[in-house]
């Protein structure tokens, strides 16, 4: 590409600015595997410590079984963002082929619609690469430093293997996507498949008694699990659209209750762990003295460390 | 002929079918001069091409309409551009069919109201409107509004045909995109019965139930024929007869004349090839015969397309060329002198038998998802999959195609010895001739009858009244063709149609796809992050085949292929490529628009900031492709170039330069 190349320095001042024109370059870095020092620098730089504070956007990760109808839940609720001129960054996570390396991104129009969304809007389609059903680590990496520029960050990913798991690692704010009629979703709750979100959405409200059933089913499953801190709302994304707001309203509040610096202290050490290991193996977790030795080393850590780092003392310790 | 009774002759020769070529470019004028000349040569029916602006409900000013004004067929923005299409033509004598679709309803008033004005009564018209919105979805692309208000608006217009034009064919159930989009002989039959039910069910709601079988009797097929002709026309009878069963099974058809299958054709132009172009005459002749051979299911109407359609857009000369075939087929031959030459044929009754049964699991699998609204994605996912087998099939060698993939020296053409001009060149000043014509016949119409004629519509549109009246009086009134589409957008909202490739299935793997990823892998390693790719249709065409299949191949060679479908503004494709990352984008455009489209494509691009190589697909005539390459698109593709393992490769190596 003879593209010039934005450096990690002039990303940093732009993020730090909360200029979002600045995102595509930034997502080009934390992607590179070349220049993996350079994206260290960028993470250590926009870290809480070097911040002086937490990262103010929202990160919300939206998770849920093929066909729930996230994408089109998801490009309402940018569309009622963006009319509030709210930015929002989107990572939209598809698997890849396990075999060919390859992935078919299709999510992005279903999000952005039609016309062209225009600098506070940011939509990046991403393969979740040799990861299958997880993120790739540039994901991680991507919603917190997004969210020092973007009031709001999504993460959608198709719930399927870890990924829901892992995505609860990332954001301030979990919201599961289940649709009527399908109760695959709610099987892997009451299995513990999936974790218990935040808040539970049934989708496609418009479709009446189904949609019904399935909030009576949904609030008697949270019940049996004891999950009673568990939000649960019913929205229809196709126009006249229901329940949007509600939702934001309810989004709004869920991270104005929320200990901030708790919760991301808490995704970041996850997302450090889930990095060692895909970069060391399961080989590495050994040389630390296994998960809970690695987790206590984690707890034990400097609370200001950004991810990278983290992940680099860690690795110091195996070698 | 002696008079008696002998069963293998008729007493009387059948009368020939309706002769029609699709035609229709530039300007309303310039169609009628066109339609008229083809009428002298002896045609004996017209068959409307509208340009995609008027067929997706826009107006030649809307920015969406940029470059696609009278590109593949006439430009009809108001009660003026039809008076002038049909000019000198007897509305009273004429069958004439129009390829038209989500705005069906409109130009169907617009033409009744032109002939009510030269006194003809709507009564005494004749002729056909596509208007197989389901299709539009799964294999075309020109829709205008979600799916439900889509078949409402179908609904209504039959409901009111059947009433007032008792002989005009409201809906041409039209299985032929469906071939065209790579459908199996089985898949065509099944999804065109699929379609028509979800049809036929959705007028139910609307009128009464002893006028089911007159609706019943008055939807029609437009069907394709490709060059395996005998199993083709055992299509054709497996279709005649899976149409009568559905007629007296769901809606109690019971007299003959209303349950027989009635199709007009447009044969195969998915198999004509630009290599060797003289070869698709043979080809054509015989698909011709597919759908002529066999008195129990011939066509009613029949287009030929003509020898060049590979390479641009026909002249007037190539389109006689066609008109001739079926003249020596109707006139100089024998066909319709006999009964039925297949009855009793163990051949054609097995394969009938064949079909149907695979058509009765299909129509099945359509049933397990809802029917045909409900199943659009998973038929589209089908076709997708179907015609990805075929190009894989082609690849190969396992299916031949002379002067492709088999034979493919050749003597010099001399039907191409004048290079360029072996095809009609469309001028491209017409588009703003058709946009300051437009906008002096909005400063003159009375603009409060307008206004008055489109708050009714919009309330009928929301009341459930039908949309018919209110349609006819925006039509009196001088409404435009993207004022009558806007004001039900304004009501149903838009709809953007399933891509077809969802995540593309299970990752097909050959010799050849497995060096590609060998390359992909390398100049990834170089390029820090996996190849990405964007693959985009600018402008209005909806024709998605070339696009769907290029992204999954692509996606097997292990590419990250962003791919977001049709109607695309180079403004959308240009902030989709910034934002994605991407380190190459792939255009394609089959309407005949990449003059106009694809440097604006670049200017966009250009304005964002992003500079990533470009490589453009569709039927790019070589003097255009020379133009595009001149102005910095990298790489070129036309039908010519088959091989999907050559233009992946080619762009691996144009991004790792």
């Amino acid at each position: 590409m003879s593209q010039r190349i934005a450096t990690a320095q002039e990303l940093v001042g732009r993020l730090r600015r909360r200029d979002v024109s600045a995102a595509p370059a930034t997502l080009n870095l934390l992607e590179d595997e070349n220049r993996r020092s350079e994206a260290s620098a960028l993470m250590a730089a926009l870290s809480p410590g070097a911040l002086g504070a937490e990262a103010p956007g929202h990160i919300i990760g939206l998770t849920g079984p093929p066909g729930a109808g996230k994408s089109t839940l998801l490009g309402a609720l940018v569309s009622a963002w963006r009319g509030s001129d709210r930015s929002v960054a989107v990572l939209a996570v598809d698997p890849s082929s396990k075999r060919s390396g390859g992935a078919l991104l299709g999510d992005r129009i279903r999000i952005a619609g039609s016309g062209v969304g225009g600098p506070g809007r940011f939509i990046r389609s991403m393969a979740a690469r040799e990861r299958v059903g997880g993120l790739a680590p540039a994901t991680r990496a991507a919603a917190q430093v997004l969210a020092v520029a973007f009031d709001l960050v999504v993460v959608e990913t198709v719930g399927v293997g870890q990924s829901e798991t892992e995505v609860g690692d990332l954001a301030d704010t979990v919201v599961v996507v289940l649709q009527p009629g399908a109760g695959d979703g709610l099987q892997y709750l009451k299995a513990g498949v999936m974790e218990i979100p935040d808040l539970l959405v049934v989708a496609k409200a418009d479709l009446g008694g189904p949609a019904q059933a399935a909030l009576r089913d949904a609030r008697s499953t949270l019940a049996v699990l004891g999950a009673g801190a568990t939000g649960l709302l019913a929205v229809s994304a196709l126009p006249p659209t229901q329940g949007i707001d509600e939702l934001i309203a309810w989004l709004d509040e869920h991270r104005a209750g929320l200990d901030l610096g708790a919760r991301r202290l808490q995704t970041r050490r996850a997302g450090a762990l889930a990095d060692f290991i895909s970069e060391y193996g399961e080989r590495g977790l050994r040389a630390l003295g296994g998960r809970r030795a690695a987790e206590q080393a984690l707890l034990e850590s400097d609370r200001d460390l950004d991810g990278p780092s983290l992940v680099a003392s860690l690795g110091a310790q195996v070698v | 002929m002696s008079g008696k009774r002998e069963p293998h002759r008729l007493a009387q020769p059948d009368p020939p079918w309706l002769m029609r070529t699709y035609a229709g470019h530039s300007t309303a004028q310039a169609s009628n001069e066109l339609y008229r000349s083809n009428l002298a040569k002896g045609q004996t029916g017209l068959s409307v091409a509208f340009d995609l602006p008027t067929q997706t409900g826009y107006d030649a000013d809307d920015p969406l309409a940029r470059g696609e004004v009278g590109k593949v067929g006439v430009p009809i923005a108001h009660i003026g551009d039809m008076r002038t299409l049909f000019d000198g033509i007897d509305l009273a004598q004429m069958n004439t069919s129009m390829t038209i679709n989500a705005t069906a309803a409109w130009l169907l008033a617009l033409y009744i109201v032109v002939a009510e004005e030269r006194g003809v009564a709507a009564t005494a018209l004749q002729g056909t409107t596509q208007n197989d919105i389901l299709k539009e979805f799964l294999a075309r692309g020109t829709y205008a509004f979600p799916p439900g208000p889509s078949l409402r608006l179908t609904a209504d217009m039959i409901a009111y045909t059947v009433e007032h034009v008792p002989s005009w064919n409201p809906v041409n159930i039209c299985s032929y995109h469906l071939q065209e989009a790579g459908a199996t002989a089985v898949q065509e039959i099944a999804f065109a019965i699929a379609n028509a039910t979800a049809v036929l069910d959705a007028v139910r709601e609307r009128v009464a139930e002893e006028r089911m079988a007159a609706v019943f009797g008055r939807i029609s097929f437009f069907v394709n024929a490709g060059v395996r002709f005998i199993e083709e026309h055992a299509k054709l009878r497996a279709l005649a007869q899976l149409w009568e069963e559905l007629g007296r099974s769901r809606y109690g058809v019971e007299d003959p004349g209303l349950l027989r299958l009635r199709y007009g054709v447009q044969v195969n132009s998915l198999g004509l090839t630009e290599a060797q172009p003289e070869n698709n005459l043979q080809r054509i002749v015989l698909e011709a015969l597919a759908v002529t051979l066999g008195r129990n299911a011939r066509a009613r109407a029949v287009q030929l397309p003509a020898w060049n359609e590979a390479l641009g857009l026909p002249r007037p000369w190539d389109q006689q060329w066609s008109l001739r075939i079926q003249q020596v087929l109707a006139f100089e031959t024998d066909l319709l002198e006999y009964p039925d030459i297949f009855e009793g044929s163990l051949v054609i009754e097995g394969l009938v038998a064949e079909l149907v049964d695979g058509a009765r699991g299909e129509l099945a699998r359509v049933a397990e998802h809802g029917g045909a609204v409900d199943a659009v994605d998973y038929m589209k996912a089908a076709l997708v999959e179907s015609n990805r087998a075929r190009l894989r099939r082609i690849e190969s060698g396992e299916q031949v195609v002379v002067g492709v993939n088999r034979y493919t020296d050749s003597e010099p053409s001399p039907l191409q010895a004048d290079g360029a001009s072996a095809f009609l060149t469309v001028d491209s000043s017409h588009e703003q001739a058709q946009i300051d014509a437009l906008q002096s016949w909005r400063r003159e119409r009375d603009d409060a009858a307008v206004a008055s004629a489109l708050e009714q519509l919009a309330e009928a549109a929301q009341d459930g009244t039908n949309l018919m009246h209110a349609t006819l009086l925006a039509a009196r009134a001088g409404a435009t063709t993207g004022e009558w589409a806007g004001s039900l957008r304004e009501v149903f909202g838009s709809y953007r149609a399933p891509t077809g490739v969802g995540d593309g299935g299970p990752a097909i793997t050959t010799a050849k796809i497995e060096e590609l990823r060998e390359n992909v892998a390398r100049a990834s390693e170089r390029l820090g992050r996996r190849l990405k790719m964007l693959v985009a249709k600018p402008g209005l065409d909806g024709h998605s085949n070339g696009a769907e299949q290029l992204a999954l191949y692509a996606r097997d060679a292990g590419i990250e292929v962003v791919y977001e479908g049709i109607r695309l503004t180079p403004e959308e494709i240009a902030a989709s490529a910034l934002e994605e990352g991407v380190h190459v984008v792939g255009l394609s455009i089959l309407s005949g628009s990449h003059r106009e489209l694809v440097p604006a494509v670049l200017a966009a691009m250009a304005q964002a900031g992003v500079e990533v190589p470009v490589v453009v697909g569709g039927i790019i005539p070589d003097a255009d492709a020379a133009e595009l390459l001149r102005e910095g698109v990298s790489a070129v593709y036309t039908p010519k170039d088959y091989e999907l393992s050559s233009i992946v490769g080619e762009i691996v190596e144009i991004v790792a330069r």
